[in-house]
């Protein structure tokens, strides 16, 4: 059901941009109303929940502790991934954030005979997962070309590793078919695994669909369709700078494309996609395990009933008198 | 109930059934789930909605508002804790966790895999908490909470021995553990405890330990340890209870003072100190380190705990040594400070015998008995003859609370590896930091839940099975009181001829004392390698 809603939301999505500006020439509504909406939204939102998040407190230090502590100079720690100072702290979270450490863990459980179980090392998620998201990150900084006149030189360096092979015209960037695989490696697992399809939701497929179509639609436009590039890059320089033309002559497909990006950026505040900023801001990896050396405080710590001795002396005077223990009170 | 035999409960299917999850109900299945929390038990330390109830009966006896009990518990929990927040907004459902869960390998329930363990909770988190769930229901993975919904979050919360091994693979460092422990806490809101957590939490806040041993039995219980180490020493040790002015207040789970094997570590210990020469004091009143409360709500768990501080100020002591047990740890190490701190009536912890300063512990002042002895051996202050555990082909297995919660992973190793010849690993994906839980912890060490607890354990037998026939590993050793408790019956059951001990047993026998008689047998009363004709000398 989840994966039928979702792909029929995507499709739906790209109709609506399609008959759009195709029948109903809203180029404007879909070139500059929309992008701009969907920014404010996604700005917004994400403070939103940012704040929401840091309004609340954290109670307790509970780092998962992935290794050796800190006791003894005799005895290696392990500084990274049971981390004692902040700046392990730090080195822990960027390794979480820009290798996924945590996931690069995986393990596949399998029941053999004997009976034996074994938990061997898998390591396909944690590429996927990788490829996928470097290679968005990468596209998504390549389209800083068309924002910006001189393009600044960090994107131009981009463009020349990626299109390193030379091949076809335009030259074929090497993320854009990572990208796409990757896309479809996380979607295919999710169908296939059966643990991970009985798990799934319409919110899991849903920004697969879309950053699929986002994918598609954008491969569409440079190696087949080719659009009106310098057309595009007059109506994204013109929203920067909120001094927004419609340029006549981009195709339909790109509309299609930046309806999509658009629905993507006011979707991502409200869905998982907020992951992103929560795995910052998850207590159990950006806190360091110092917790006997160093105080954590609670701000809603309260005093609570507690059994004192006195009233235990009380109950048991005689018992321990009877065995010689101490009392207060004789 | 008679358990099934081993051959049938390892044909285990983990392929989740064709019909959605929401839409299954769970079966309570004898063997699969504790008994109810009796009334008394939640009276005695004012719990919501004491009553007589049983879990096969269609009505639990709820209050007429529970739903609105639950939803503002929620609500509130959500704004208290930002973990509890977090995670139950960001999870992916990439399914990394799932085969991660030992309940879920043990018995392929799909409902056990800790992401939708989470997802119980946080389908009802998302319709009454979420914009997107409120107005799009189900499509977005939102749930009314309905009675059977209700039953569906007890049953599996108590399913879950908080154990923190998904969290450790969780790209965002997801702890479902952390989700358990807050959907107990609202399921105690309604009264929806279980027997075996309810039962010792009331115990230990009247006789400040989860046996409920009163002081005078406590005592009794010492007296035996000191005649039987008598017989097999001729050294006659002198612990002090209670005692006013002692340099350190020890304490340790209730279990080792009362329940074989754990009573043996507990004479370790008494031999350790005496050997030592330690100004120490065991306290009747401070006589559990554990704290069945943290499986209840946050506050039962520090309420408990409380006496531990407060003893050790009325006694005057300068710090605080703390026994072998796992969960008593967590709590010690990462919450006891945020409670109670700062505890500056307290000095930080030196060794009197080493004079190392415990770092680590300087601002709440608790020393594990693990870095103490480790300590000791590495400054060359024990006369330890390992031989004397030479019939023993030891392994080790790593609490989950000691070793993701806390880090303590080489100071019990390096004790093993000093007090005895044969050690060997599990499989590596099987210890220290991915170690298996004992598949009883966080309470559900009860007995009517047998066959969850046999599924739970069996990663860990499986691995214990492993270098038992590959070693032929026959010992156990581990550091935790319900490990001690749990391990037993589960290695009967999965592994037979695998038998429990604590490290400190292993030192207690391995320990050459001045002025010990020749010993014949270990702390068992088990003949010593190499004297095995002189028993009764
Ligand atoms: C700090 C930045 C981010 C980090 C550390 C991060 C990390 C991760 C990790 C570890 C996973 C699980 C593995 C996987 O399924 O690939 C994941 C899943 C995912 N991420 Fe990110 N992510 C980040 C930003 C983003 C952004 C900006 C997007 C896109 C808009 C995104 C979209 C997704 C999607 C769609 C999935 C689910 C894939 C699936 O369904 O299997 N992430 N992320
Ligand atoms: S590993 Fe973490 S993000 Fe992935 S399904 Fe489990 S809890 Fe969710
Ligand atoms: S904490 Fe342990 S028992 Fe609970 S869901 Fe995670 S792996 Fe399973």
């Amino acid at each position: 059901m989840g994966l039928l809603f979702s792909f029929f939301a995507v499709a739906i999505l790209g109709v609506i941009a399609f008959v759009g500006v195709r029948s109903i020439h809203l180029h404007y509504f879909f070139g500059v109303i929309i992008p701009y909406l969907a920014f404010a939204v996604f700005i917004v939102g994400i403070a939103f929940r940012v704040l929401k998040w840091a309004r609340v407190p954290v109670p307790f230090r509970i780092p998962t502790t992935a290794g050796q502590e800190k006791s003894f100079p005799w005895i290696k720690s392990s500084k990274i991934d049971n981390p004692f100072t902040s700046f392990g702290v730090i080195i822990r979270m960027a390794l979480e954030v820009l290798v996924f450490r945590s996931l690069f863990r995986n393990t596949k459980m399998e029941l053999r005979d004997g009976p034996q179980f074994t938990y061997g090392s898998t390591k396909w998620l944690w590429m996927a997962g990788l490829a996928f998201h470097w290679t968005f990150l990468v596209i998504l900084t390549r389209h800083l070309r068309l924002f910006f006149e001189p393009v600044p030189f960090f994107v131009e360096i981009l463009e020349t590793l990626d299109g390193f092979f030379q091949v076809g015209a335009p030259v074929l960037y090497i993320t854009d078919l990572i990208f796409l695989g990757a896309v479809t490696f996380l979607f295919l697992r999710r169908v296939i695994i059966p643990q991970v399809r009985y798990i799934s939701l319409a919110s899991d497929y849903f920004p697969l669909f879309l950053i699929g179509a986002i994918g598609t639609t954008g491969v569409l436009m440079r190696y087949f369709l080719k659009t009106d590039v310098v057309g595009i890059k007059e109506l994204m320089m013109g929203l920067i700078t909120f001094n927004p033309v419609i340029p006549a002559g981009i195709g339909t497909i790109f509309y299609i494309h930046l309806f999509l990006v658009s629905a993507l950026f006011a979707y991502f505040p409200m869905s998982k996609l907020m992951h992103m900023a929560g795995v910052f801001m998850s207590p159990t990896r950006n806190l360091a395990n110092n917790n006997r050396a160093a105080l954590h405080a609670n701000p809603w710590n309260y005093p609570v009933k507690a059994h004192t001795y006195e009233e235990y002396e009380e109950e048991f005077r005689d018992k321990m008198k009877s065995v010689g223990l101490p009392v207060e009170k004789e | 109930m008679a358990n099934p035999k081993p051959e049938e409960l390892i044909r285990i299917n983990h392929v989740p059934p064709k019909q959605a999850w929401m839409d299954t109900r769970p079966d309570f299945r004898p063997g699969m789930f504790c008994y109810a929390s009796k009334a008394k038990s939640l009276e005695y330390v004012g719990m919501p909605n004491p009553r007589q109830w049983s879990v096969k009966d269609e009505d639990w006896h709820l209050p007429e508002n529970w739903q609105e009990i639950f939803i503002e518990g929620l609500r509130e929990r959500v704004d208290k804790y930002r973990s509890f927040r977090l995670f139950l907004d960001i999870c992916v459902r990439c399914g990394a966790c799932a085969d991660k869960c030992h309940f879920y390998i043990g018995g392929g329930d799909p409902k056990n895999m800790p992401v939708l363990r989470a997802e119980l909770l946080r389908s009802v988190y998302r319709k009454y908490c979420t914009t997107s769930g409120r107005i799009m229901g189900k499509i977005a993975g939102a749930r009314e909470l309905t009675i059977d919904v209700l039953k569906e979050i007890w049953y599996y919360a108590y399913q879950c021995t908080e154990c923190r091994r998904c969290s450790l693979f969780c790209p965002y460092g997801i702890d479902t553990a952390e989700i358990t422990i807050l959907a107990r806490e609202l399921l105690n809101l309604l009264g929806l405890n279980i027997d075996w957590i309810a039962g010792p939490v009331a115990n230990c806040y009247r006789t400040g330990n989860h046996l409920g041993l009163q002081p005078h039995t406590i005592k009794d219980s010492f007296d035996m340890f000191i005649d039987d180490l008598e017989t097999i020493t001729g050294i006659k040790v002198s612990p002090t209870f209670n005692r006013k002015g002692a340099e350190i207040l020890v304490v340790i789970p209730s279990g080792s003072m009362f329940a074989d094997p754990g009573t043996f570590t507990t004479m370790g210990e008494l031999l350790l100190f005496h050997e030592l020469g330690l100004d120490y004091t065991w306290s009747t009143f401070a006589s559990e380190g554990g704290d069945f409360g943290f499986f209840t709500t946050n506050e039962m768990a520090k309420r408990l705990h409380s006496k531990i501080y407060a003893e050790a100020k009325r006694l005057k002591v300068k710090w605080i040594l703390g026994g072998e047990c796992g969960h008593m740890w967590r709590v010690w190490h990462q919450y006891h400070n945020t409670w109670f701190g700062p505890v500056d009536y307290l000095e930080e912890p030196v060794s009197p015998i080493t004079g190392t300063r415990f770092e680590n512990a300087k601002s709440n002042k608790t020393v594990h008995i693990t870095e103490f002895t480790a300590d000791l051996i590495k400054n060359g202050k024990l006369n330890l003859d390992p031989k004397r555990n030479d019939n023993l082909i030891v392994t080790y297995h790593d609490s989950c609370n000691t070793s993701r919660g806390m880090g303590l992973l080489e100071e019990p190793r390096f004790i093993i590896n000093n007090v005895c010849n044969n050690f060997y690993e599990m499989p590596e994906n099987t210890i220290r930091e991915q170690t298996f839980c004992c598949g009883s912890g966080s309470g559900l060490n009860a007995s009517e839940n047998m066959e969850q607890r046999l599924r739970g354990g069996l990663p860990r037998a499986n691995a214990v099975r492993h270098v038992h026939k590959k070693y032929g590993v026959n010992m156990l050793a581990c550091i935790c009181a319900i490990d001690r408790a749990v391990l037993p019956p589960l290695m009967d059951y999965w592994v037979p001829g695998v038998a429990v001990t604590g490290v400190h047993e292993m030192v207690g026998n391995a320990l050459i004392m001045k002025g010990e008689r020749k010993r014949t047998t270990n702390l068992r009363g088990e003949p010593l390698p190499g004297m095995e004709g002189e028993e009764d000398v």
